[in-house]
């Protein structure tokens, strides 16, 4: 990462974290709708992947890549106001929490909650950009909870099959919901199974934004110059509950601090500051942060809920 | 009920007092299905272990049961679905959770091409159940308020379940576990935590195929199930006020219908609305209506009145679902139009 993009990625990193906290801490105070999820500790995945992708690339995130839709131009009102129901969210009120943040315009596929059906559907994308020649990747992510389904499996070997220009990031965060890695499968290293399939794949410290952000822009590079998918395994930490109403209870705590003491944030930002970044440029963009997400909430807080009438309108293009 | 997003650690276990929370009452049927009968055995996403599920449902079976019998899955619906349909075969009793009812379109496959018609082919039984946390006015989404019985009610060799009581929510899972054939078991999420009602001790079954007159009236019948019983319930006690006498029948079984108990409710007040959550197209109402239109319509001193969710995605946000969903005052509004015909 040159010095450009390592500000730019703090910036989304900082970015990304304010908004989960300003969150966890609306939904606790009650004033948040339904349920939705925290992806705290992963805002090296989302952040380092999102921003290898260019501005034509297509992008699928899930639940906990809250980071990916910020970058690729979601802003933080339209989002909130989807998480509060507003019209003016991201789905007009249709869809709840962290789901259904799609925009075509942005090159973003929303997410459809059936885990892990991204997957096929980015794989489609890919397809269409390899069967118009078109210079295009698409990317996607998947829990390690979801690489146990069938549709993974599917996918990928099609995705080897067709050559497609395509980049599957694994988002290892030891649990799927109360179930930890050991009891979703035999194997501890996921990334290990996929060259059965004839598929390049890496793993890499999910918390270090530097190196998510290197594997991916080398798959990228690949996918985009003929070389085929690959599929990179991030080993990272689910760092709160499944969902805002878990406790998590089940998660020993000693893991938990040994993951805390290697927070992709701070990690980074001592990285920054030990380079010689000087530390008031990242205070200023902590500041900066903050003011965005508060007038975010602001703005999503005032906003009016979906006209009841308008229920029955959009069922058909 | 609706911040909490369905979820909470709040079980209160009632040893000698017998009023139970529908979930409660869940609980216990399987406690006391996997007590007698050793072929019984629980699995899904997260059922094991201290956690039990996405709602608790499944607390304390690990502890007292043991991991082989109380299993958890991972995200595998096809598979474990069909794994399912094996060990029913080879004499098994799995009573599978589907983490949210909408998740079984993932099993699909495994559900109405083989577990379906396995005893027609010549197969084999399976008896299996599927419990499936269905319904909304939570606030789940899209995604986690579905009411997806119309698929299953449509396939030949299934059994469909709905419960509307702690009482039949234990009874009914129960016979479910008994029944020789897969049975789908439609929980509904909202009535979870916010219904308690005298649930009987020790075993407990409730007859698959039987419908309940929860109200008896003379003017107008409201034919639900699910938690359309408790909102018709209500309307029925709103225009009560105004002398009109309604009648409640809860189908609780959706397939095998019961219907001559349809037909006997249907005559007998000659004025019927039929409500349930799940939107209205093609719905378990249409085929109510029907059968009541077939053979009773002599009898009819009105048009039938279909009350469902709207025929859209079921939408998050609060004025939108609250447009989605039937409510006393819908149910309301077509018992009058029905009395004042
Ligand atoms: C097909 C399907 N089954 C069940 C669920 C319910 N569910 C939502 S997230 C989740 C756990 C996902 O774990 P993982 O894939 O590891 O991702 P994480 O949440 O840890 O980021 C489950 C079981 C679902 N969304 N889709």
């Amino acid at each position: 990462m040159n010095e450009t993009i390592r500000l730019t990625a703090y910036r989304w990193m900082t970015l990304t974290r304010t908004f989960d906290e300003t969150m966890v801490a609306m939904w606790k105070q009650g004033r948040g709708i339904g349920g939705t999820f925290s992806e705290r500790g992963h805002e090296a995945v989302s952040v380092g992947a999102g921003l290898a992708l260019g501005p034509d690339d297509v992008v699928a995130p899930m639940h906990r890549d809250l980071g990916t839709y910020l970058l690729r131009g979601m802003t933080p009102e339209r989002i909130f106001g989807n998480l509060l129901g507003r019209q003016m969210g991201v789905s007009g009120g249709r869809d709840s929490n962290l789901h259904g943040l799609g925009d075509l315009d942005l090159n973003i596929i929303g997410f459809i909650s059936h885990i892990p059906q991204a997957i096929p559907t980015a794989l489609g994308a890919a397809m269409a950009f390899r069967y118009r020649d078109e210079p295009r990747v698409a990317m996607t992510f998947v829990g390690d909870g979801g690489s146990c389904s069938g549709a993974f499996h599917e996918s990928l070997n099609m995705a080897a099959l067709y050559n497609a220009p395509f980049v599957l990031i694994i988002e290892n965060n030891q649990y799927a919901y109360s179930t930890p890695l050991s009891q979703e499968m035999k194997v501890a290293d996921i990334a290990g199974r996929l060259p059965g399939y004839g598929l390049a794949a890496t793993t890499v410290d999910g918390n270090d934004v530097e190196a998510v952000h290197a594997a991916t822009t080398d798959a990228v590079e690949r996918a985009r110059a003929g070389g085929g998918p690959s599929v990179i395994e991030a080993r990272t930490m689910r760092m709160l509950g499944h969902a805002i109403h878990d406790g998590a209870e089940y998660v020993p705590e000693a893991l938990l601090a040994e993951w805390e003491s290697r927070d992709p944030v701070r990690m980074f930002r001592t990285r920054l500051i030990n380079s010689g970044v000087p530390e008031t440029d990242l205070d200023a963009l902590d500041q900066a942060a903050a003011t965005e997400i508060a007038a975010a909430v602001r703005v999503a807080e005032a906003a009016p809920l979906p006209n009841p009438e308008s229920v029955s309108e959009g069922v058909f293009a | 009920m609706s911040d909490n997003f369905g979820f909470s650690d709040t079980l209160q276990h009632a040893a000698d007092d017998r009023t139970l929370t529908y979930l409660e009452a869940i609980t216990e049927a399987l406690f006391v299905e996997m007590d007698r009968d050793e072929n019984v055995l629980v699995m899904g996403e997260d059922v094991g272990g201290d956690f039990g599920g996405a709602f608790k449902v499944t607390k304390g079976l690990a502890a007292k049961f043991g991991d082989r019998r109380v299993i958890n899955t991972p995200i595998a619906e096809l598979s474990f679905t069909g794994m399912a349909n094996g060990m029913a075969l080879m004499g098994l009793r799995p009573v599978v959770e589907m983490q949210f009812a909408d998740f079984i379109s993932s099993g699909f496959d495994s559900i109405v091409q083989f577990a379906a018609t396995s005893h027609y082919r010549g197969i084999g039984k399976v008896p299996w159940v599927i419990r499936a946390p269905s319904d909304g006015g939570i606030r789940s989404g899209p995604f986690h308020s579905q009411n997806p019985e119309a698929w299953f009610v449509h396939t030949p060799g299934l059994k469909v379940v709905a419960p509307s009581t702690p009482a039949d929510a234990k009874g009914l899972l129960a016979a479910a576990i008994r029944d020789d054939n897969p049975v789908i078991y439609f929980e509904a999420k909202p009535l979870y935590r916010s219904i308690k009602g005298d649930v009987p001790g020790g075993e407990h079954v409730t007859e698959i195929g039987k419908a309940a007159v929860r109200r008896s009236g003379t003017d107008v019948t409201v034919i639900a199930y699910g938690t359309q019983v408790h909102t018709a319930l209500e309307a029925a006690e709103i225009v009560a006020a105004d002398g009109i006498d309604v009648a409640v029948l809860d189908l609780r079984t959706l397939k095998p219908l019961d219907t001559e108990a349809i037909l006997e409710a249907a005559i007998k007040t000659g004025k019927v609305v039929v409500v349930h959550a799940a939107n209205r197209m093609v719905g378990v109402g249409a085929e109510v209506a029907a059968l009541i239109a077939e053979e009773a319509f002599e009898s009819l001193d009105a048009p039938i009145i279909r009350i469902g969710g709207l025929d859209t995605p079921v939408p998050f946000s609060p004025p939108l679902e609250d447009a989605y969903r039937p409510n006393a005052g819908k149910i309301e509004a077509a018992i009058r139009e029905l009395a004042d015909y």
